[in-house]
């Protein structure tokens, strides 16, 4: 796929050590499946490595849920293949899927809690369907209710819970079995932004503390950018875009990354993005995006100090994702003078920024 | 009344109550399993079939399209099979749960069929198999309607159970109608009307009570 910022992402990919095969917990290879008339996955190749968060993210009907759905066998590829821990199941029958399903943990966007059981008996269901006596099964939902901060609920119905509290049941009892592999399918979008924060929080603690894999899909950046390693994009069934989370943001390639990308980065100001025009105005302005090394030196006053006369940052900033810095300014040069525009622009350039001239204001910005 | 009549009327409210919770424990025994098997063999379903499906409705609706009194003549033969004779109370429970079940396991089916397909795809994600999805899933959670429909069947019993008089099941229809309309003694009509009616409501008090304890959704 893109080779997202090679220069600068090398020292990231290093850390993270070569991909080794066998520590591919999933490996899919051209999956494809249609509904009637529509591919809702069209050849997608994806692998997901042993400890990383893989963030899959797309808008409705891209096709996620399906792809999801293919790791656990709860949906059959038309064709195309499934590895889990090495092991193709695209084709299983439904008995030896049973036990494969253990290996893999699934929350819900909606919970799915049963409304009969007490928490307890929800989070300790994937132990009575192992076989696991009741001392044990009981034991160990007490352990991950107190992993969850859920203790005091053990003995509540999940209609006494609270949304956020409903996925804390769910993420123990996905956790119940000690899966291999986590499956979040768009587990926090029925939830307020305050409980989302403290659900990705939960499930980034469990990633560190347990060394689960977690493939989670959703329609929000914000999810992915909070805790994902890294993010496929897929679009129409297809993956349209992969790589670290912090290099997709610095530089998205494709269309839907950057309308999807567009609810958190800085934009320019609507207002001033009316009065762009192509021609000469009294301000030219530049779009300049940095990320990685390029973002941590002094540039803007290293630019001040290379090529004499003004320019003003009117809009953005730099985040941080993943550590690392990535940053979006838009600044305006002042006056018509083209050599003193190049000046600037070739200047960034040496310093690996991205400059794109966004056009020119006529009066005062 | 007279004593001879209080007796008459006390042995019919056993007979009543005989054929009712006999031929209702017959329409649970046999109409939950066959409500399972509709929602089950449904398109969509746990064990999808069409064609058993389609089978099962069928014969589902073939009985309960057919007049109640109508089935208890027509059932004769088979009545005379299994309890030896087509005359009596006992009788009576034969065609009265060959009603019961199809009636039962339609209401049945509505409240399995209810239940959130996310909950069964939750269970077959854990990996649990068709059983497990049935006995953790599926029936805890229609629970409170399978009781609900449950308490509808016994009170629909006790109004079918007055028809089987005609085939001297005895029981509180039956004494109703020779004494109280055919020979007009109003007193027996009265009691019998208010002992119908004490037991219409008590059965549908304990229902009621049972569908709130068992109801968890909040």
């Amino acid at each position: 796929m893109n080779q997202h910022f090679t220069a600068v992402a090398g020292t990231a990919d290093q850390t993270r050590g070569q991909p080794d095969a066998s520590q591919d917990v999933v490996r899919l290879v051209d999956l494809k499946r249609r509904f009637g008339a529509t591919a809702a996955l069209d050849g997608v190749s994806l692998t997901v490595r042993k400890g990383e968060i893989l963030g899959i993210i797309g808008r409705s009907g891209a096709g996620k849920s399906t792809l999801i759905r293919c790791l656990n066998g709860l949906e059959r590829p038309d064709s195309g293949e499934v590895f889990i821990e090495g092991r193709e199941i695209s084709r299983l029958g439904e008995r030896d899927l049973q036990p494969l399903r253990r290996r893999i943990g699934m929350i819900f966007q909606h919970f799915n809690l049963l409304s009969a059981k007490t928490v307890e008996d929800n989070v300790a269901l994937p132990l009575k369907i192992e076989g696991r006596p009741k001392g044990e099964r009981l034991a160990r939902a007490a352990e991950l209710l107190d992993l969850v901060g859920l203790s005091e609920k053990a003995r509540a119905y999940p209609a006494s819970l609270s949304g956020g509290q409903k996925q804390r049941v769910g993420i123990a009892r996905a956790l119940a079995a000690r899966p291999a592999l986590l499956l979040s399918d768009e587990a926090t979008s029925a939830l307020d932004p305050e409980t989302t924060r403290s659900i990705l929080a939960l499930l980034k603690d469990i990633n560190r503390q347990l060394g689960l894999t977690i493939l989670l899909i959703t329609h929000e950046m914000e999810v992915v950018r909070s805790i994902a390693d890294r993010v496929a994009v897929i679009d129409a069934g297809r993956i349209v875009e992969q790589g670290p989370v912090w290099s997709v943001f610095a530089d998205p390639r494709s269309d839907v990354t950057r309308s999807l990308l567009r609810a958190i980065r800085p934009q320019l100001p609507a207002e001033l993005a009316s009065r762009l025009a192509p021609g000469a105005g009294a301000e030219t302005i530049l779009r300049v995006d940095i990320a990685g090394d390029a973002a941590r030196g002094p540039l803007l006053s290293d630019l001040a100090t290379a090529v004499p006369g003004a320019f003003r940052l009117v809009h953005g900033g730099i985040d941080h994702i993943q550590q690392q810095p990535v940053g979006t300014l838009f600044l305006s040069v002042p006056g018509s003078d083209a050599s003193h525009l190049g000046d600037i622009i070739t200047f960034l350039k040496t310093r690996q920024a991205r400059v794109e001239v966004l056009g020119h204001v006529a009066g005062s910005v | 009344m007279s004593p001879v009549l209080f007796e008459l009327l006390l042995r019919s409210i056993w007979e009543t109550i005989l054929m009712t919770a006999a031929s209702g424990l017959i329409s649970l025994v046999f109409g939950l399993p066959l409500g399972l098997a509709l929602v089950a063999t449904d398109r969509g379903g746990i064990a999808e079939s069409r064609w058993v499906n389609s089978a099962l409705g069928a014969v589902i609706n073939g009985f309960r399209s057919v007049p109640f009194i109508i089935l208890l003549v027509a059932l004769v033969p088979v009545t005379r099979l299994i309890v030896g004779t087509s005359i009596g109370t006992w009788a009576a429970i034969v065609p009265l749960s060959i009603a019961a079940t199809p009636y039962y396991a339609r209401i049945a089916e509505v409240s399995l069929r209810e239940v959130d397909h996310g909950l069964i795809e939750a269970a077959r994600a854990m990996g649990g198999n068709r059983w497990t999805i049935i006995r953790e899933v599926l029936v805890p959670e229609a629970l409170p309607g399978i009781v609900a429909g449950f308490t509808v069947t016994l009170v629909t019993l006790i109004g079918a159970s007055a028809m089987a008089g005609a085939i001297g099941a005895g029981g509180l229809g039956d004494l109703a109608i020779r004494y109280g309309y055919q020979r007009f003694e109003t007193s027996v009509m009265i009691a019998v009307v208010i002992v119908l009616i004490v037991l219409v409501c008590g059965i549908q008090w304990v229902g009621d009570r049972l569908v709130a304890r068992l109801d968890r959704r909040g």
